[in-house]
């Protein structure tokens, strides 16, 4: 199985050593400073996201959470290159970034495969390595032997793993998901949690994760960054202890989860007056 | 690995509760289902056409069912009837493939143009309001009376229902599918290519089953206006059949007729289904 490229230089571009061309950072992946987003102009503008800054390490696993109007997805959509900010400044320091919703988003007329294969094809994959390729990825998300089958014909948690299988096609370096498991049962849930936990770490890819669920923060995240309302600002990080053992039921992932759910309840209570 | 069997154990779960596929049994009483209720209308039309004609209504011109299908059947096995319809349908393809070709063109420069769609977008809605008859005389000047006029008015009739069509399906592409598409990378002739011309294939076959409709209508329309020296259409026999008085035989054009649009609707009726049941927006009885 092929590692994605993750130097963050386009593949075969020269290493830039000291010739004053700037250098991707080999630091820091994701970098946002004094990000702020305001949609609309005047006396009814929305700021969305307030002097956010935020760095995520190369190979790091950061869990965004807040309550609604913190201007998660907004941040998102920001780093995907899908909207731009109104101030600041947002740099992935030239890595491919792909994004995945809650929504799977797979184009209903295509099959499993050529789903997949469509994210190859759109960055020019020459044929004969997109089929090899495309089984690589259904198998990664263990999904070989269903690669024939429509999205309408596969259950939310197998549209998802297809929609990963497709990020991944991306090669990117950077992935954002955007409430990706929202949707799904809670035992399906947990198995993809486990799933997108050995992808990312064989694939070392830098990942943004945003969801509304604390625990499923504590579950993935090397780091939780909470964000409060309206405008969205960080106001909290906690970082997960890498020896910790990694699960939803842990008594690590309950007590931290419960000292996350507590800061967010006092940030939800100052909209409350 | 647990976590595997798990995950596999789940998915194979998906399929185990689908219903068996490719059962005769089945696939005949689904036809047979849907084929009587068609037959038993067909039966009350005719009952109903009899029993007026039984009462004695218009009595010096009005004949039962039974002295119209015969003349059908006898009609059927003549070359006439035939060449008629082999002309009137060789009118209706290439007028059709005409507006085929012409609202599709439109209706992707419209949806791609924003300038153009706030130029002509309404005027292609009026003109598929507009009742393509009244381009009938229009035509006759421009064109005199020949096969040029007859598809000028039947272009008129179906374009712009196609160019509809299609510009609604790009409208109403998926906001997600687009966002999704402009993550992937698609740009450009790809982004059509990929993801808004399929996309827009439901609406565009709807577009196309509502020309087709148009196409047939106005074809008439124009038949009964324009009388080609030397050649019977469809039009031109209910012309005929007119003045002579013939009920009968002009009983038996109009069955041609209904019978035909009839047809060419259910082809495009399957083909819809077919798209719809391949992206999942039928459920598991064939109905939307």
């Amino acid at each position: 199985m092929s590692i994605v490229n993750r130097q963050g230089a386009p593949p075969g571009a020269p290493a830039l050593v000291g010739d004053g061309t700037a250098q991707p950072d080999r630091q820091v992946a994701v970098r946002l400073s004094g990000v702020s987003k305001r949609y609309g102009s005047g006396p009814r503008s929305v700021l969305a996201l307030d002097q956010v800054s935020l760095e995520v390490a190369v190979g790091e696993f950061v869990c965004l959470i807040g309550a609604s109007g913190c201007g998660k997805s907004t941040l998102l959509s920001l780093v995907a290159g899908l909207d731009t900010a109104t101030a600041g400044d947002v740099a992935v320091g030239g890595r491919r970034v792909a994004m995945m919703f809650q929504e799977p988003g797979l184009m209903p007329w295509l099959t499993a495969a050529s789903n997949v294969e469509l994210a190859l094809r759109a960055r020019k994959v020459p044929k004969a390595e997109r089929r090899q390729r495309t089984e690589e990825l259904l198998q990664m998300v263990r999904l070989n032997g269903f690669g024939g089958k429509r999205p309408h014909e596969l259950s939310g948690g197998m549209r998802q793993r297809v929609a990963l299988a497709r990020a991944l096609a991306q090669d990117a370096d950077v992935l954002l998901m955007d409430e990706p498991f929202g949707a799904l049962d809670a035992m399906t849930r947990d198995l993809l949690h486990d799933e997108l936990d050995r992808i990312c770490t064989e694939q070392a890819l830098t990942v943004l994760f945003v969801t509304h669920n604390v625990r499923e923060a504590v579950r993935l995240g090397d780091r939780v960054v909470v964000l409060s309302s309206r405008p969205g600002r960080v106001i909290e990080e906690y970082r997960v202890p890498a020896n910790w053992t990694r699960g939803i039921n842990t008594a690590n992932t309950a007590g931290l989860a419960s000292t996350i759910t507590d800061r967010l309840r006092e940030e939800m209570g100052r909209h409350g007056h | 690995m647990a976590i595997d069997q798990a995950l596999r154990g789940l998915d194979q779960l998906e399929f185990q509760s689908a219903p068996a596929r490719r059962d005769p049994g089945r696939i005949a009483r689904k036809a047979w289902s849907a084929l009587w209720p068609k037959l038993l209308a067909v039966a009350l039309v005719l009952a109903i056409w009899e029993l007026v004609t039984l009462s004695g209504w218009k009595h010096y011109v009005l004949k039962g069912p039974a002295p119209v299908l015969s003349s059908l059947w006898d009609q059927a096995q003549h070359a006439q009837l035939w060449d008629i319809i082999g002309w009137t349908m060789r009118s209706a393809a290439i007028g059709y493939v005409a507006a085929l070709v012409i609202g599709s063109a439109v209706g992707l420069l419209v949806a791609r143009i924003p300038l153009l769609r706030a130029a002509v977008g309404s005027i292609i809605t009026g003109l598929q309001i507009m009742p393509s008859v009244a381009w009938a005389p229009f035509a006759i000047i421009l064109f005199g009376e020949n096969e040029s006029a007859i598809l000028f008015v039947v272009i008129l009739g179906a374009a712009p229902s196609i160019a509809n069509g299609l510009i609604s399906g790009v409208d109403y592409t998926p906001p997600l599918l687009l966002r999704a598409g402009k993550t992937m990378g698609l740009r450009g002739v790809d982004r059509y290519r990929f993801l808004i011309l399929p996309a827009s294939l439901p609406a565009y076959v709807a577009g196309l089953k509502q020309g087709w409709a148009f196409a047939w209508r106005s074809l008439m329309a124009a038949e009964l206006f324009v009388a080609i020296i030397g050649q019977i259409s469809i039009g031109q026999q209910l012309s005929v059949d007119q003045q002579n008085l013939d009920f009968v035989g002009e009983s038996t054009v109009l069955i041609v007729i209904l019978v035909i649009g009839v047809i060419v609707d259910t082809l495009f009726t399957k083909a819809d289904q077919s798209i719809r049941r391949r992206r999942g927006l039928l459920d598991a009885q064939g109905t939307a």
